[in-house]
């Protein structure tokens, strides 16, 4: 890897770091699980980089270990986005203003 | 077009939409469409990967994808409100477990492969921290999961020697891992520090008690953050690094709120197994010739029902119990007859931030009603009635009164100041730390025992007849 590289990438951390505490310091605590999900969800994205590993052919080795690094980062892409969203769609400023979604009954007790 | 130049656009609008995700929970109005836009994101991303030249073969990154939707699913759609502290560990797993396996194959190839060439010092630091906190929250939040689930014990595990060891294991591995920057083609210390990352994940939530985990979980949000900005590093991929530092951002914020919440460091939580020692003694001494007030449940309706302004104040009970469907009843009903209903939430209530709020929510009580502690705590003295469910440690007024006590110094509800306080508990069992709590003992304050769905119940019967 090369230096120029290197320090471009150091340099869009820093900046995102920087811009993502500006932001989320200003998430009011009512969504805080939200937020976990949420970044749970989007952090997901490795499944971008278990992809390259699953499909580039390089051995079976990293075939297996991507194929499951698929797998794993897919179940956050889909579960976390589906229950942030589940959970974002029961915050409502008045009750019975809107007509609740079938999706968030869903969660109702029962184990 | 080249396909490079759609990959890479791929992952540019991917990069802008999480960033307006992220941005857009700053509010509960703008939330949910905001999150729609990252998931929409997340799509593009994926799909721009697909044209990456460098990839040969379909089949096992579609095998990949689907058997992850098939986990997803239900893990997104049928999960509980009340289970999802437990929900959002293993999902901790599955992200960390993903990026510390992309970690090892990376590095693995590097040196096993035909026409492997290495690995160098930089791409090294960047593997390295991915694997070191990729697999020790593999194994620690998969722990934290176990302690919320029940399948591992929720106490703290305390040993002799237990912080020396641990702190001298992390030193140890943060030592291969400085080795390996300087010497990339040690690969036998590069596993090593894999197996021990893997075992200190373990070792290093034994101690931590149910009551921390709140401050837990956003730490594993954290580490989660770093070993995806740490792939990115490795795989020089630029959306990977985005996320990764907004992930590590939001750990980050939250377990310094978390910690704040609790008056506690950092450091205290992960190293200080909690009301070991101290806590026992203190119990002790303020139980003895304290009697608690009994009420009925036709003495609280009463209170209830001729209350103008209640405050209700849930805790982790209310989750283990069930019962927000039987408290919006409840607070219906005191409205109907005219009393004005607030919800006061700590935020350490539960076992993870915010996880009140959205108990509450769920059952459609409108945020604006659903107060945190700084802007409910000068209410309480105008309160007629508070009615704790389920909450302990955040309503104990030692935090406030008693320098000795191990929870001295942390905020809490001043559910004392109000007029009357009506506990509803299942025994009296002290909370997770066997912190006796002085508020159970006072004139006001008034004990409804039983589980907490039940006695809801029972009082919602009766105020129908008051």
């Amino acid at each position: 890897m090369n230096t120029v590289v290197w320090f471009a990438q150091l340099y869009i951390a820093v900046l995102a770091g920087f811009v993502g505490y500006q932001m989320i310091a200003r998430v009011p605590p009512l969504l805080h699980t939200p937020l976990m999900a949420a970044t749970n969800a989007i952090d997901a994205i490795t499944v971008v980089g278990a992809m390259v590993l699953a499909g580039r052919g390089h051995g079976w080795f990293a075939t297996v270990l991507g194929t499951i690094a698929v797998a794993s980062a897919m179940s956050n892409v889909v579960g976390g986005f589906l229950i942030t969203d589940r959970m974002l769609a029961m915050f409502r400023r008045d009750s019975g203003a809107a007509p609740k979604p079938a999706a968030a009954s869903n969660g109702r007790g029962v184990h | 077009m080249g396909r490079d130049t759609i990959v890479l656009t791929a992952y540019f609008v991917s990069s802008v939409l999480f960033i307006l995700g992220v941005k857009s929970l700053t509010h509960p109005d703008t939330a949910r469409r905001g999150m729609q836009m990252a998931a929409l994101g997340m799509l593009v991303a994926i799909v721009g990967t697909l044209f990456l030249h460098e990839i040969v073969t379909f089949r096992w990154i579609i095998i990949g994808l689907i058997v992850g939707s098939i986990i997803g699913y239900p893990l997104g759609m049928w999960v509980p409100m009340t289970a999802m502290p437990e929900r959002i560990a293993i999902s901790h797993t599955f992200g960390s477990l993903a990026a510390s396996l992309v970690g090892i194959a990376e590095y693995y190839n590097a040196y096993q492969l035909a026409g492997g060439t290495g690995v160098g010092h930089a791409e090294m630091a960047a593997l390295g921290l991915e694997v070191l906190f990729g697999s020790l929250t593999v194994t620690g939040s998969f722990m934290a999961c176990g302690k919320l689930q029940g399948f591992v014990t929720e106490r703290s595990v305390i040993y002799p020697f237990q912080n020396q060891s641990n702190i001298g294991m992390f030193a140890i591995a943060v030592l291969m891992f400085l080795y390996l920057i300087i010497m990339p083609g040690a690969q036998l210390v590069f596993y090593a520090m894999l197996a021990l990352a893997t075992l200190l994940g373990v070792l290093m939530v034994l101690p931590i008690g149910g009551a921390d985990m709140p401050v837990l979980l956003s730490l594993f949000n954290a580490y989660t953050g770093l070993a995806a900005a740490a792939t990115g590093f490795a795989l020089n991929n630029y959306v990977l690094i985005i996320t990764g530092a907004l992930d590590g951002a939001s750990g980050f914020i939250l377990s310094v709120a978390m910690s704040k919440a609790m008056n506690r460091s950092f450091t205290s939580v992960l190293f200080g197994a909690f009301g070991s020692g101290t806590g026992a003694a203190g119990a002790a001494r303020s139980a003895e010739g304290l009697t608690v007030n009994p009420i009925t449940v036709e003495d609280a309706a009463m209170q209830l029902a001729y209350a103008r302004s209640v405050v209700i104040v849930p805790g982790y009970g209310m989750a283990v119990a069930q019962c927000q469907h039987q408290v919006r009843e409840l607070s219906d009903l005191i409205e109907r007859r005219g009393g004005e209903v607030k919800f006061a939430i700590h935020p350490v209530a539960g076992r993870m931030p915010g996880h009140m709020n959205v108990l509450l929510a769920e059952v459609d009580i409108p945020y604006a009603r659903l107060y945190g502690m700084e802007d409910i705590n000068p209410d309480f003295n105008q309160a007629d009635v508070a009615l704790v469910i389920g909450a302990n440690d955040v309503v104990n007024p030692a935090a406030k009164d008693e320098p000795g006590s191990p929870i001295y110094g942390m905020p809490i509800l001043n559910v004392d100041e109000a007029r009357s306080v009506i506990v509803l508990k299942r025994s009296m069992n002290p909370g997770f730390a066997g912190i006796e709590n002085d508020l159970f003992y006072r004139d006001r304050t008034f004990m409804l025992f039983g589980d907490a769905k039940d006695s809801l119940g029972k009082l919602i019967a009766e105020m129908k007849n008051v």
